[in-house]
């Protein structure tokens, strides 16, 4: 039988915010019934304020609780500090999870960012986050396991797995998981005692702001578009286009693409971008 | 506080039986002679361990002689496979089932990996082989074939008779892994020409750490645990004298049960099975109607997790277990349901129940009774309750 700690008990026991919300403004899905677990999480922002978090969800007792955990967490945030929430976040708030059991609180932090993309998804075209498919049987993408080894300074292939599954089923991606693990922990040793420190809250927001002016900007305008920044928030850089690329559909995506991209090379590989009206 | 426990996981473990403790007892205080010394003292306890021998010989149809003590089902199927591969080495093909216990799975993997080549017979989604393939599948040089009397999980009983037929043709050796099948069926080994069979003392109402191996007169054997002349040379180590007594009296004990275990137990199970796939919707019994255990159930309830279900019935102290992925760590639902091609949507939510002689009219009720408001309340939790949601094709690996 799995230790798990009398939160989780708890809230697996007696859940709450069970349930939907039929107004939601926002709506995040992931998971499958073929997976073993599956999370539906409902959020109502009102003035860019959670009033209100409702879930469902497909998964055994650790799911349930670290579900209902992430909607307990989210009650009276701005979309910022939820934004600011990871899948460690959660696991602490239920006193810890068993370390085969991390995924659970991986899979709240990607409801949450699901939602918060359907939230923006309302007002402007739907931002897609780019990635590689890296694990067929579960669904993970490169992005993912990035993410997650940096994020909860995973060592090993078996870390990788227990928080995000990736590599659990037929083994195939092992070797690339592998490989995400060297790049990611290579950059962490190889480039700690060089010159590039993690970057601060406000060297990050002034790189950002350079390399738009010194290279996204004027490589747009040559096709006639422009770009606004409208907000940094952590690793999340909110912009606004102008001019040609507004009315150019087609454009958005690899536009976004081009600038995330940009952005990453350039200033950190976390950074997402996130298109808004101006 | 003091809340009635519901055992329905006797494939996992079951109850020392009372007799069985009495018997072994003694065996822990006044009785504590090596059986190899030379004085009496010691001898008398030697006596024991024959007579407990020659029960389990008379439980099984064979000779003592034929029965080896040792300390587990895991133990005697390791020793079987390495014994039958060592004995004839020029031989490297070996075959196995899909659904075999890990005891034997990871041993044929494991050689799979020193060089040897191994066939896993499949099962159909209810886990029964197919005898045309085992007969393709010898070849001159199969060292042994190897497959389970009766499945752990879904209760499912192979046609050993058959089986051993095929494989005694081309003259192979045949193992048997009976833990599951000991104490619950009648297994008569003068008449099943199987050379190795392994039982595991817990499963039939003896204590844990003691089991035997059956190794048919005339078979050669190699021993897998050397450095001691005990059971005649072939398992060295001292005796764990009152687990042997205790097996002996276990097994005395099976045998004039076997017709309970076949009519009330199984009534009950069929009782248990029916009463929760009629009141309780979107379910699946797991395994092979026909030949099955009489005291095993695998019932799957699609759009909820094992885990989940099995923490629920803790809390009432209903004990069973599940396939799902959750309860064991891994990410996949059994191996053995993945073999039989149960719907991942179905696998995640399968649930074992296993009966036993001591298992009450007044247990099936309260499972009866408290079952489908777990189901439910899980349901109502679950995105896909009304039978929507995504659904990603099932992982093929
Ligand atoms: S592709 Fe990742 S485990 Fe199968």
């Amino acid at each position: 039988m799995w230790e798990y700690t009398d939160k989780v008990k708890e809230y697996f026991l007696e859940p709450k915010n069970v349930g939907s919300i039929d107004d939601a403004n926002a709506v995040g899905e992931v998971g499958s019934l073929a997976c073993g677990d599956a999370l539906k999480l409902f959020l109502k922002i009102e003035d860019g304020v959670i009033t209100d978090a409702k879930f469902q969800t497909f998964g055994c007792a650790s799911a349930i609780a670290s579900s209902s955990a992430l909607t307990e967490l989210l009650k009276g945030k701005t979309i910022d500090e939820a934004q600011k929430i990871t899948n460690k976040d959660i696991a602490d708030f239920l006193g810890g999870l068993p370390k085969e059991k991390m995924h659970c609180s991986v899979m709240g932090q990607e409801a949450l960012e699901a939602a918060i993309k359907n939230y923006y998804g309302e007002k402007v075209e739907k931002v897609e986050l780019e990635g590689e498919l890296v694990c067929h049987c579960f669904g993970v993408t490169d992005e993912l396991i990035r993410r997650a080894i940096r994020e909860n300074d995973l060592k090993t292939v078996e870390d990788v797995t227990n928080f995000t599954k990736a590599g659990g089923g037929c083994g195939d991606c092992v070797p690339r998981i592998q490989e995400l693990l060297d790049e990611v922990r290579g950059q962490a040793h190889t480039e700690a005692p060089a010159e590039k420190k993690p970057l601060t809250n406000i060297q990050r927001m002034q790189l950002v702001m350079q390399v738009i002016d010194e290279e996204i900007r004027p490589s747009l305008r040559k096709d006639k578009g422009d770009i606004e920044l409208v907000d940094i928030t952590g690793t999340v850089v909110q912009v606004a286009l102008r001019g040609a690329c507004t009315n150019c559909p087609a454009s958005q995506l690899t536009l976004t693409d081009f600038v995330q991209k940009t952005l990453r090379e350039l200033v950190d590989p976390d950074i997402v971008v996130k298109e808004v009206s101006a | 506080m003091s809340q009635r426990t519901v055992y329905l996981d006797n494939n996992a473990t079951t109850q020392v039986a009372p007799e069985v403790l009495e018997e072994m007892l003694p065996f822990f205080s006044e009785l504590y002679g090596n059986p190899s010394s030379m004085h009496a003292f010691g001898g008398q306890v030697g006596h024991s361990i024959d007579e407990a021998r020659a029960r389990v010989a008379a439980g099984l149809g064979c000779e003592p002689g034929e029965i080896l003590f040792n300390a587990c089902g895991t133990e005697g199927d390791n020793t079987a496979i390495h014994s039958a591969l060592s004995a004839q080495p020029d031989k490297r093909h070996i075959i196995t089932t899909r659904v075999e216990h890990p005891a034997v799975l990871t041993v044929a993997q494991k050689l799979e990996k020193r060089g040897y080549d191994v066939t896993y017979l499949g099962v159909d989604e209810h886990g029964r082989l197919d005898l045309d393939e085992l007969r393709d599948s010898l070849r001159d040089d199969t060292a042994l074939v190897s497959v389970m009397y009766a499945n752990n999980e879904v209760g499912n009983v192979y046609p050993l008779p058959e089986i051993a037929q095929i494989v005694k043709e081309r003259g192979a050796l045949l193992h048997t892994d009976a833990v599951q099948a000991v104490g619950k069926i009648s297994i008569d080994l003068a008449k099943l020409p199987v050379d190795f069979l392994a039982l595991s003392g817990h499963k039939l109402h003896a204590p844990k750490g003691v089991g035997a191996l059956f190794v048919r007169r005339g078979t050669r054997f190699r021993p897998f645990l050397l450095g001691g002349h005990q059971e005649r040379g072939r398992r060295a180590g001292t005796e764990n004298t009152a687990g042997i007594v205790a097996l002996g009296k276990a097994m005395e004990l099976a045998t004039s049960h076997i017709e309970e275990e076949n009519t009330r137990v199984k009534a009950l199970r069929d009782r248990l099975e029916k009463g929760l796939m009629s009141a309780i919707p979107d379910t699946r019994l797991n395994g092979d109607p026909e030949h099955r255990l009489p005291n095993t159930a695998n019932i799957s309830f699609k759009y909820v997790e094992g885990e989940a279900i099995l923490l629920l019935m803790d809390r009432l102290g209903i004990c069973a277990s599940s396939g799902s992925a959750c309860t064991s760590g891994s990410l996949e639902p059994s191996h053995v349901l993945r073999a039989m091609g149960v719907p991942f949507t179905f696998a995640h939510g399968s649930i074992r129940f296993s009966l036993s002689r001591y298992n009450t009219d007044a247990d099936v009720d309260l499972v009866l009774a408290e079952m489908p408001a777990i189901i439910k309340r899980l349901r109502e939790i679950s995105p896909f309750r009304n039978g929507d949601g995504p659904e990603l094709p099932p992982c093929t690996c």
